[in-house]
């Protein structure tokens, strides 16, 4: 656990020295807080009295079958916004992870500072779980964190009852708190993966950056109508990426072995 | 304590020959050596290095380190071992003291702030502790990352070209830090290209290129190699001078060489007018005497030549 710790706060004193990481862990989250923000801002009012043009044209039918009978249209309009904000929310602990541990990773490759760390007492477990919490904890930190921000905001904004007893219930809890650490995990196994191939951090999070895909996939096929976000298509989702995560898990693993660290890693 | 026994490292590459790195390497060198391994670039030292210090697996052979088995006690051996790698992969960005203490830490030193001020004071960098490790000079750097190796007070250390690549002021510096640890009684394994380096801070030296080619002292290999040879050319030859020449006190050995007498001595200056007095009583001819001299540069690269053509022979 010693060895752990010291490698995580060796990570974060590294990278939180580069410029590029620092922008996305700061930026990022900002706009992914204030955007939805703004959006319930800006779409509050007038919509309520709307009823009959918010419903034909702007909401799929399926989702407007999900929003309770007691809900204004308007509070439903802004529901079915919301969760196209829930996925970019998600997206947060995909790509904070991904440029984490690509500069964490190809960095200590260009500089050969992995060498003299797996020569100590360390075991390869220990090297890959400090690693790899390096990278997901604030991933999953910065991803409540904004959660938390955005949250206190809603009452300030004068956002209805309805709403915000929806975005504090299951579906999106389930996305925030389970779903977004599960992507975390699968995040850093893929770039852990792909930084040990490539030479240079802004390939390495380029390729990583597949990552977004499930979630992309998911936001299209809500757009699209294909799907409705809702508890039963979260828990789906979360399902699927357990599975995801045992296999990439496994792939890191497999990868992180000292000979292969110093022999294959080109 | 460093003994191996018939190690071996083949690199499997695909699509072309496998890679033979270590042949057969069988060596025992005991507690307190300063071990020289020496060899050209591509020999198979740091691969040789690699096997010790359990970061890749041999091929076959065994070989025990501080008395635990490789392959069997692998985190032993990284514990009472240290390394400085053939890049010494310091966190350029982080501190001189953060480089050490991560590494104490990592090597579960107990008084981690006492040993990290301990080796910052014995590098002159105890002002400079927070300053950069990017900032030092090269030379600077690389003792930075000796130190490292020696937070936990390993007794074997391990030194993959320490000084390649530093200009002759910093290779300086870092020889004379290496002089200074010689005195501890640690274990040294110094994988070198460079002879004089070598020469000046081992005991004995190996002398390696995928296998060992000669293990010996210094002072004995300079002699077998380097031992002052002077050669005296004779209109003719009676063999039989060989013999009387060689009968002198001092005279090492006496070779025949066409019309040429060589002989090997420690003292020239002293033996030459008694070998020239014999040669002329005994009726020779001297037409002109000169010494045979070889730098260990020269006789080096004679012995990989050498290593060389057997090879292809084989
Ligand atoms: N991971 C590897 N895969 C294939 N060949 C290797 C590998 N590492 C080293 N070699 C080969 O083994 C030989 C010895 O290399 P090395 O141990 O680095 O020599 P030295 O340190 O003496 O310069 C070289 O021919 C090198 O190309
Ligand atoms: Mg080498």
């Amino acid at each position: 656990m010693k060895h752990i710790k010291t490698i995580v706060l060796k990570e974060w004193s590294e990278v939180f020295k580069n410029r590029l990481v620092l922008f996305t862990l700061i930026f990022m989250p900002l706009i992914f807080t204030i955007m939805p923000l703004a959006m319930l801002y800006f779409t509050g009012d007038g919509m309520a009295g709307n009823m009959g043009a918010v419903q034909s044209a702007d909401v799929p039918v399926e989702f407007l079958s999900a929003c309770s009978p007691e809900m204004s249209a308007g509070d439903c309009m802004q529901i079915y916004v919301m969760n196209q904000f829930l996925l970019i929310f998600m997206m947060m602990p995909v790509i904070i992870p991904v440029t984490i541990a690509a500069y964490s990773i190809v960095g200590e490759k260009a500089t050969h500072s992995l060498e003299p760390l797996l020569a100590t007492p360390i075991s390869t477990t220990e090297l890959l779980a400090g690693k790899s919490l390096a990278a997901g904890l604030p991933a999953i930190l910065i991803g409540w964190t904004s959660f938390g921000i955005f949250l206190l905001g809603l009452p300030i904004l004068g956002v209805s009852r309805a709403v915000i007893d929806y975005i504090t219930g299951p579906t999106w809890l389930l996305a925030i708190l389970v779903a977004g650490p599960l992507m975390a995990i699968a995040s850093v196994n893929f770039a852990l993966f792909v930084s040990s191939r490539v030479n240079a951090p802004r390939v390495a999070e380029q390729i990583s950056s597949v990552m977004i895909v499930p979630i992309l996939g998911l936001l299209f096929a809500q757009l699209a109508g294909i799907i409705v976000i809702n508890v039963l298509t979260m828990l789906s989702f979360i399902g699927g990426m357990a599975l995801l995560d045992v296999g990439l898990i496994y792939l890191g693993a497999s990868i992180f072995q000292r000979e292969k660290i110093l022999t294959r890693w080109k | 304590m460093i003994e191996t026994n018939g190690l071996t490292k083949i690199f499997d590459v695909k699509k072309s020959p496998d890679i033979t790195a270590v042949q057969d390497l069988t060596l025992f060198i005991p507690e307190g050596e300063v071990f020289g391994f020496l060899g050209p670039n591509g020999a198979g030292k740091t691969t040789t290095i690699r096997m010790l210090t359990s970061l890749i697996a041999p091929t076959a052979g065994t070989a025990r380190v501080n008395g635990y088995q490789l392959g069997v006690d692998d985190t032993e051996i990284r514990r009472s071992i240290g390394v400085l790698t053939e890049s010494p992969g310091l966190y350029e960005r982080l501190s001189a003291f953060r480089n050490l203490s991560i590494f104490a830490e990592l090597y579960d030193v107990a008084d981690v702030d006492g040993q990290v001020s301990k080796y910052l004071h014995m590098l002159g960098l105890w002002s400079r502790r927070d300053e950069p490790a990017g900032s030092f000079s090269k030379g600077m750097r690389q003792k930075l990352a000796i130190a490292r190796a020696l937070l936990h007070e390993p007794k074997v250390l391990f030194l993959d070209e320490p000084t390649s690549g530093l200009d002759p002021e910093a290779a300086r510096l870092v020889r004379s830090f290496i002089e200074e640890l010689r005195g501890e009684g640690r274990t040294i394994f110094l994988c070198t290209h460079n002879l004089t380096e070598a020469d000046r801070l081992c005991d004995r030296i190996g002398i390696f290129k995928s296998r060992l080619i000669e293990i010996d002292t210094p002072e004995n290999l300079r002699e077998k190699f380097y031992g002052r040879r002077v050669v005296f050319h004779l209109r003719q030859l009676d063999p039989a001078w060989a013999d009387q020449v060689s009968g002198i006190a001092g005279v090492k050995d006496v070779q025949t060489v066409d019309q040429k007498l060589v002989v090997g001595m420690e003292d020239p200056e002293a033996l030459n007018p008694q070998i020239v007095r014999l040669l002329v009583q005994a009726g020779a001819d001297i037409e002109f005497v000169g010494e045979l001299r070889h730098s260990l540069e020269e006789i080096y690269i004679q012995t990989m030549q050498e290593s060389e053509e057997e090879e292809a022979a084989a």
